[in-house]
């Protein structure tokens, strides 16, 4: 295989998904923070953690070589980078709308002026869209979701907890 | 100067893996699903930000010269973790005391997380890169933890009177290891003057703050300073710490070199 363009890199990385969430891939998830193709055809690939502890870290890096390495990239480097810190703004708009369709209720932005007031958000119900929902714990099934609970249609689902 | 720096991470991630471990032990005996899930995600958290520091603290003491070195190479954050004893562990006796009832592991972590988030907040301009980096990935999920900790807290306290004569006792008998957490040394002195850590007296100013608003609201009385525990930032801890570590070190040390 010739040296892979970065164009070619990212085409791959498309079909790298978050082993926690399969619904959306490491691009749209926005731990992807870098992309170079050294002259020797070598892919490094910087990726930034979403949570400290989270599990999927080690898994993505390896599915990432994985994919790589399989669609035939001489060599593949992944390094991880703290700073800056990932946050849920990063998540592109196509993987909140995935996200959504997925069930988990997408993160709100940052910058919305109650976050920054660090009082309650208002989120929407992803089954039926109500806002009639109550938080019913802090932390859910995975590191990076919240438990929440609409009260109309009763269900209770995931919430992308923003950061 | 990279002594001190090592002597000082390894400190902030020695809290972070104790308390980690003791929450792990609730892991599948929460008092409801959502509490046990709640509880191992703020062990995952912890542990994910003491495995960044001793990665970290390895690489400095790797540095330092070599007569000061225990090893050959580097430490890893695996050799930190699993191959020191309990008087290297520099990690306040807060962290190691037993998860008790309820009150006590949520008082526990109460107390560590209201010093917790005013100290990641401030190690965010630390002068030390690689510190500043950790602390500015930890300071959002520390927002989370002391959220918890403070809603629990104010349930237990506001709520029924077992409940409020619970959270008092678990607070009354844990305030005696809250000096520790802001107790000045060489170390210390050192890094806080080379920019690297914050003032303590201003964490613990932002600290008491925390006390006050959350006991309040609680209707907790806050206890009164008197006898001070002391000793853990210097490798005496109290008798449970030779058990966490007989738990926790265990397959390392029966499987010397095992990965898993």
């Amino acid at each position: 295989m010739p040296t892979p363009t970065k164009h070619r890199i990212l085409e791959l990385l498309d079909y790298v998904k978050d082993p926690e969430i399969p619904a959306i891939n490491v691009l749209e998830l926005g731990v992807v923070r870098g992309v170079e193709v050294e002259e020797s055809g070598k892919a490094i690939v910087t990726i930034t953690p979403t949570y400290t502890g989270c599990p999927a870290m080690d898994v993505m890096a390896a599915d990432i070589k994985k994919e790589l390495l399989e669609a035939g990239v001489p060599a593949v480097e992944v390094r991880l980078s703290l700073s800056p810190a990932w946050t849920t703004d990063w998540i592109t708009d196509e993987g909140k709308r995935k996200l959504k369709q997925y069930g988990i209720a997408p993160p709100e932005k940052t910058a919305d002026i109650r976050a920054l007031k660090g009082e309650q958000p208002v989120v929407a119900c992803p089954q039926c869209g109500s806002t009639n929902t109550v938080l019913l714990s802090l932390f859910g099934s995975t590191a990076c979701k919240a438990l929440w609970k609409c009260q109309d249609c009763l269900e209770p689902f995931d919430q992308f907890k923003c950061l | 100067m990279s002594n001190a720096l090592f002597t000082y991470t390894l400190r902030l991630a020695d809290d972070l893996l104790i308390l980690s471990q003791r929450l792990g032990e609730w892991c599948g005996h929460g008092p409801v699903l959502e509490e046990d899930i709640a509880l191992t995600n703020r062990a995952l958290d912890h542990l994910g930000e003491a495995r960044n520091l001793l990665t970290y603290a390895g690489q400095v003491e790797g540095k330092g010269p070599a007569s000061a070195k225990a090893t050959a190479g580097p430490r890893s954050e695996d050799d930190l973790a699993y191959l020191r004893l309990e008087r290297q562990f520099t990690n306040v006796k807060l962290v190691e005391q037993p998860n008790g009832d309820y009150a006590h592991t949520i008082v526990r972590s109460f107390l560590f997380d209201a010093y917790h988030l005013p100290l990641m907040q401030a190690l965010t301009k630390s002068s030390d890169a690689q510190l500043a980096a950790i602390a500015g990935k930890s300071v959002k999920e520390a927002t989370y933890h002391l959220r918890h900790s403070s809603e629990w807290l104010i349930r237990f306290g506001d709520g029924t009177e077992e409940s409020h004569q619970r959270a008092q006792a678990a607070l009354d008998n844990l305030w005696t290891y809250t000096g520790e957490l802001f107790e000045s040394d060489a170390v210390l002195e050192e890094m806080t003057k080379a920019g690297i850590a914050p003032d303590i007296a201003a964490i613990r100013e932002a600290w008491s703050k925390t006390m006050d608003q959350v006991l309040s609201e609680a209707t907790l009385k806050r206890p009164a300073d008197a006898f001070m525990m002391t000793g853990g930032r210097k490798g005496l801890h109290s008798e449970h710490m030779g058990f966490i570590l007989a738990e926790m070190q265990h397959v390392t040390r029966a499987f010397p070199g095992v990965e898993w």
